[in-house]
């Protein structure tokens, strides 16, 4: 009966949000059904990791008599053990201050390099934008070894410093290139007027410019903040001591020692890891899908 | 009016000392601009890349300067078998990996382009794996390839009854490879989701409505409006998704350190291993340098993918 009615009604109006579908079943099966398994599957670990970390350890290693999905009796002591028996809240710091000054060198040098390659429109322009594009295909994976020496050089080796200094390398491309699409978006005769009127470019940049373009800065800084957070081949390769590792390298290289792992402090940490880059993205989720999305369409 | 703003504007055009005349100076102005962003790429990206070429080409290890020795790192890499199975599984993990994550992601991104509720909160929650540091979810998936206390293997066994014995994830070659693919490919759905769900967004819905006019099945809107509608779109994520699903690092390193047997080296995790662990820091750079020509080939792919837009889309949208 409902087959027959959408049918006609699909020839008669066909809106854009049933002339696929036939019917509800149809529309379970196809969407929700497959959506939910999506979700199920990209959340799990995650649910993993965190029904873990507050597991006593009795019943993280004895399947048979706990229901694994579930915790009957949740414990703090992973955590506690985190907190106060290890250097985690100092990497937590290291990591927090790698990730601020790397975010804020980049915007820096991003919005400036953006500016004048938008806007102060000289001979060449395109191609110092393209070659900043393509400073981003360089994966770290093939610089690490070379720039391990650089830093040795400098003698900034083991110093969080040398992590502010060279995550830049991967986050100015990808700002430069998203300042640049949000600078074009601003229309150039308020900067005429502005100039008309007498005010120097660095005012402009810095009084109607740069007010204009906070959603782009927005976004440029919550991606700089989450890959830098993230960053992990740099940080293991440039730093030895324990105590100024960053918090994904020192999870994996000091809370594993031995051969008895304690899955259970190793989940809290990651968890804990995790967190802030997770709650900076819930705050801020439209900015980061129009980062994303904004790159991939520029 | 005019009478009180010009003496004011003569003012404003004389106040300026000879600094603020310098920085309103337009070459000046851009070279200044440019400067931080362009003398941090040259200084820690463009040096290091030289200089990674050149250590390829000598014996240089940690403490110890190294000579020029020409082509010996490349032979001795030719003849290891162990670059030979990094090789080999690098392109093997990034084929598999990436024909994953297009495939799920791409489905993804269709299933999301639909009305349903919560979407915007859905849509938040996919991109969650791609936000999280990809080391701390690669230790959750070492924990859910356990060889003990796996809950798959848990499911599995206990709860399905499928298998007589625990799945043993990470302790043979071809199983460990598998499970790596699988991690790499869970990370890479959001990302790729979000964005062909951009490009599924700019695709107008009057050409379906044409189509369906016309007595298309959904088969062939898929196939004839929506697929090459995305085609350049689909070129660019490939090409980044490519470049670095082909030089990843962490999540190899994270779970099986290259092991067991050596089997999961990429050509990431062996530089590491023979370069900063081992100290060999010409090997390495050797082992690095050897990625190069994969990722000039991806990096083409891109340039093309790119031109193919412009010429579709014309000139005046750029």
């Amino acid at each position: 009966m409902t087959d027959v009615a959408a049918q006609s009604s699909n020839v008669a109006s066909a809106t854009p949000d049933t002339m696929a579908w036939d019917s509800r079943a149809r529309r379970v099966v196809m969407i929700y059904l497959p959506l939910a398994c999506f979700i199920l599957i990209l959340l799990f670990p995650f649910y993993w990791m965190a029904i873990t970390s507050f597991k006593p350890n009795a019943e993280l290693l004895n399947y048979k008599e706990h229901n694994p999905f579930w915790i009957t009796s949740p414990t703090l002591a992973h955590v506690k053990h985190l907190l106060f028996d290890t250097s985690y809240p100092r990497w937590l710091k290291t990591t927090m201050l790698v990730a601020i000054g790397s975010t804020f060198l980049s915007l820096f040098a991003s919005t400036l390099a953006a500016y004048a390659i938008e806007r102060l429109r000289f001979r060449g322009s395109p191609y110092v934008g393209l070659g900043i594009y393509l400073a981003y295909l360089v994966p770290p994976s093939i610089l690490f070894i070379p720039l391990a020496t650089v830093i040795v050089q400098f003698g900034l080796f083991d110093s969080p410093l040398a992590l502010i200094l060279v995550y830049p390398t991967f986050l100015v491309p990808f700002c430069t290139w998203l300042l640049i699409g949000y600078f074009k978006s601003i229309p150039y005769e308020l900067e005429e007027c502005a100039l008309v009127d007498g005010a120097t470019r660095l005012q402009i940049l810095w009084r109607i410019t740069l007010p204009l373009a906070v959603p782009g800065l927005i976004s440029a800084g919550i991606f700089s903040f989450t890959l830098s957070w993230n960053e992990f081949i740099y940080a293991l390769a440039f730093i030895q001591s324990g105590a100024n590792k960053t918090v994904p390298v020192a999870i994996l290289t000091e809370l594993i020692t031995g051969d008895v792992y304690q899955w259970g402090a190793l989940m809290a940490g990651s968890l804990l890891g995790s967190l802030p880059v997770a709650l900076f993205y819930s705050l801020f989720v439209d900015y980061y899908v129009s980062s994303l999305t904004g790159a991939v369409k520029e | 009016m005019s009478v009180t703003t010009l003496p004011s504007r003569g003012q404003a055009l004389r106040q300026p000392g000879w600094l603020a005349r310098l920085f309103d100076y337009k070459p000046f102005l851009i070279v200044m601009c440019l400067a931080p962003a362009v003398g941090l790429l040259l200084v820690f990206l463009t040096y290091p890349l030289g200089l990674g070429i050149w250590l390829a080409f000598t014996d240089t290890t940690i403490g110890q300067r190294g000579v020029y020795i020409g082509l010996e790192n490349f032979q001795y890499l030719l003849k290891d078998p162990l670059w030979w199975n990094a090789v080999f599984y690098s392109i093997f993990y990034t084929a598999v990996a990436t024909f994953g994550k297009f495939a799920l992601g791409f489905w993804l991104a269709l299933l999301l382009n639909n009305h349903f509720p919560f979407k915007s909160l859905i849509r938040a929650i996919v991109l969650l794996p791609w936000i999280v540091p990809t080391v701390l979810s690669a230790l959750a998936f070492w924990w859910i390839y356990d060889p003990q206390f796996s809950i798959i293997s848990y499911l599995l066994v206990d709860v399905l009854h499928l298998r007589d014995s625990n799945v043993d994830f990470l302790g043979s070659p071809w199983p460990a490879r598998f499970s790596l693919i699988a991690a790499n490919i869970w990370r890479g759905i959001p990302f790729v989701a979000i964005s062909l769900l951009a490009g599924l967004q700019t695709i107008s819905p009057s050409l379906y409505e044409a189509a369906m006019l016309d007595g298309a099945t959904s088969w062939q809107r898929f196939r004839y409006i929506t697929f090459p509608m995305m085609m350049p779109i689909l070129a660019i994520v490939m090409t980044f998704s490519i470049i670095f699903t082909f030089t990843d690092f962490q999540l190899v390193y994270a779970i099986t350190r290259g092991g067991p047997v050596n089997s999961t080296h990429l050509l990431a995790t062996l530089a590491f291993q023979r370069g900063i662990a081992g100290g060999e820091l010409g090997e390495g750079a050797a082992i690095a340098v050897s990625m190069i020509p994969f990722l000039v080939f991806a990096t083409l792919f891109s340039y093309f993918g790119l031109a193919r837009r412009k010429w579709q889309q014309g000139e005046a949208n750029d």
